[in-house]
């Protein structure tokens, strides 16, 4: 056989490595699920009550703390990523660049549980004492703001889950803006347009398929992040209008209650729980995919 | 590259060499595995190291996976010995295809944390408030019935913040069967479980997380282990007892409350709330799970005399590390029950 076949088959293997591994999971989740599938059906993801002394179990809790807390993760993550993203590469002094740049993925490498520790010994207690107390005199008669101030809950875990996920975002954006051609910008330039002009209209669009990959990339962390958000969360399965009140996330409560399960019903719940976050996260990477392919498809620039 | 390679080869020899031997010596030495439970794994690695230092022959390979997690391989068969906080159910045991015996090593306890700056002195609980503070029903330091309990006490017009485990433990089953014994409502609603549903409050993760979310919240309070309260010198309550006593929890008041009960053969036994003047009401047993039978002769040979062990020279080494060691009228049924053990004939 020639090198380029074996190369070939090699590398092919390989690359079925990863098929065999992924589908292995989802078989492997839905075999032990499958005593909790057949006792709740399609109630499972839908019940509300989580009671493993009634061996009543429902994901629907679990499902909106993780949905909520990675889109609230999102919502503060994104501006400021693609803000520092837009820095680094249209405004920022060279020198200061590589420092930046640096930083900003150094803050990816910090583990998570150095997170979850930041977060209940700082982040907590701050929210608790500072923020919190202020938003529900001012802003109480929002259902958003209003109860006790905790300090620990929805809130302290999308902000921990916003700083994770930030360092994804700035450097694949920055990495996508690089990648814009400086005729782009030029021919903007030369049209009469200011900086924020250029970025707005030449830089931005053209990088659009590659910022939303950006900003599936961080969903994805964001919705499979296990220990920091069940050190700050609250670990309450209960679904609140306010961001002040405790949730409890999937990976959480898989984390939190697999050790010490006993019985089938029980295991095979938390099997489903982890079959519904997989589910999940294929859907938004399926879904981020047809986003990027169809964007791609309109024209480029305006 | 080539220069790469050399540099690597010194360490890979130094590796290579520090292994042979062990390969060689690991042909005589015996390998014990064992599984579970968390909470008395301190101890448990102290006792392993000990008797290891005295039969040097013999190595403990413990895995602190938690007690659910000990319990399914001793179902599976994959490890010598199992240890869990609580025992196994009926339907547990007979999931195993062969006889499991229940060896009490020392007592675990759970107190009530709390932290409450503007309260001076010692806080009184009992039994029924702990379930109402719990099930959401008294919010507030100063309610009438926390202030019938502690009278001459100034207790602050402040809201109670509820803080308890939000992983599995053994220390939420020690607790919730507590609270189960003592308050009809909480059987019903709530039950006895090493996870529940919680009426009310924030979960903590491990005793660590519970401790940390008290000690920084004016007004919460939360249940913890009695060695990690000891450990952080957290304010600890007093509990009434049936004899209508407040309990300081300490380790003597704990292993009293062993004492006190009436033990079935297979120890199997709930601990909370029992008689004695001096028990402190919320403890339990953990154990040791071992086959009956042994299929060995030489690991369970091993295995009784490590077990002896443990409940006669063993205890002494628990209440150093806050653990309460059996009280010694247990002693004589266990070295009966041990001596129950059957090795293969031949």
């Amino acid at each position: 056989m020639s090198a380029d076949r074996i190369l070939k088959w090699v590398t092919a293997s390989f690359a079925m490595i990863v098929v065999v591994l992924l589908c292995g999971i989802g078989i492997m989740l839905l075999v032990k699920s499958w005593p909790a599938i057949h006792t709740f059906t399609w109630h499972f993801p839908l019940t509300r009550l989580w009671d493993p002394v009634q061996g009543a179990f429902g994901a629907l809790p679990f499902i909106y703390g993780t949905v909520v807390s990675s889109l609230l993760a999102l919502m503060m993550a994104l501006p400021l990523g693609l803000g520092i993203a837009i820095f680094l590469v249209e405004l920022c002094p060279d020198r200061l660049k590589g420092t930046i740049a640096f930083l900003v993925e150094l803050l990816a490498a910090i583990p998570s549980v150095i997170y979850g520790l930041w977060g209940i010994f700082f982040l907590v207690p701050w929210l608790r004492e500072t923020i919190e107390p202020w938003c529900i005199e001012h802003l109480g008669v929002v259902p958003l703001f209003e109860g006790p101030p905790y300090g620990i809950g929805m809130c302290a875990a999308g902000l921990v889950l916003a700083i994770m996920i930030l360092p994804i975002i700035a450097s694949i954006s920055r990495d996508v803006l690089e990648t814009v051609p400086n005729d782009q910008r030029e021919a903007a330039l030369a049209l009469g347009a200011t900086r924020w002009e250029m970025i707005r209209t030449a830089v931005l669009p053209y990088g659009r398929s590659g910022l939303f990959g950006a900003c599936f990339l961080g969903l994805g962390r964001a919705l499979g992040e296990t220990m920091a958000v069940t050190m700050v969360i609250g670990n309450r399965p209960e679904i609140s209008t306010s961001l002040f009140h405790p949730a409890a996330t999937m990976a959480s409560v898989v984390a939190n209650e697999f050790t010490e399960a006993t019985g089938e019903l029980y295991l095979s719940a938390l099997f489903g729980i982890g079959l519904v976050l997989l589910s999940i996260t294929f859907l938004v990477n399926l879904g981020a995919r047809w986003l990027v392919l169809s964007i791609g498809r309109l024209p480029q620039g305006t | 590259m080539r220069g790469r390679l050399k540099g690597l080869m010194g360490p890979l020899c130094a590796v290579l060499t520090i292994m042979v031997p062990g390969i060689s010596r690991a042909a005589e030495t015996l390998l014990i595995n064992g599984a579970g439970a968390t909470f008395p794994y301190p101890l448990y690695s102290k006792w392993f190291y000990t008797y290891h230092q005295q039969v040097p022959s013999l190595q403990f390979n413990y895995q602190s996976i938690g007690s659910g997690g000990g319990i399914r391989q001793m179902t599976a068969g994959t490890v010598d010995f199992g240890a869990s906080d609580a025992p196994m159910s009926d339907s547990e045991l007979a999931a195993v295809s062969q006889p499991v015996l229940h060896i009490p090593t020392i007592l675990g306890s759970v107190v009530l944390a709390y932290h409450q700056p503007k309260i001076a002195g010692e806080l009184h609980l009992s039994g029924p408030v702990v379930a109402e503070i719990f099930l959401g029903k008294i919010t507030k330091w100063n309610d009438q019935k926390l202030q019938a309990l502690n009278p001459g006490m100034t207790l602050p017009d402040q809201a109670i913040f509820v803080v308890h485990r939000a992983d599995g433990s053994g220390t939420t089953y020690i607790f919730t069967d507590y609270l189960s014994h003592v308050s009809p409502v909480w059987k019903t609603a709530v039950g006895t479980e090493k996870a529940v549903n919680w009426p009310v409050g924030l979960g903590g993760k491990g005793n660590e997380g519970v401790s940390a979310l008290v000690k920084q919240t004016p007004g919460a309070i939360g249940y913890v282990e009695l060695s990690y309260a000891i450990q952080n010198k957290m304010p600890m309550a007093s509990l009434q007892n049936r004899s209508g006593r407040f309990i300081t929890p300490s380790i003597a008041s704990v292993t009293a409350a062993a004492a006190g009960v009436k033990m079935p053969a297979d120890y199997r036994v709930s601990l909370v709330d029992p008689d004695g003047a001096d028990a402190y009401p919320m403890s339990a047993f953990t154990y040791l799970l071992v086959y009956q039978q042994q299929k060995d002769a030489r690991r369970g040979k091993t295995i009784i005399d490590f077990l002896t062990w443990a409940i006669h020279e063993g205890q002494t080494m628990a209440a150093p590390l806050h653990y309460a060691p059996l009280p010694t009228t247990l002693i004589k049924q266990l070295e009966a029950t041990i001596a129950g053990i059957t090795l293969p004939k031949g």
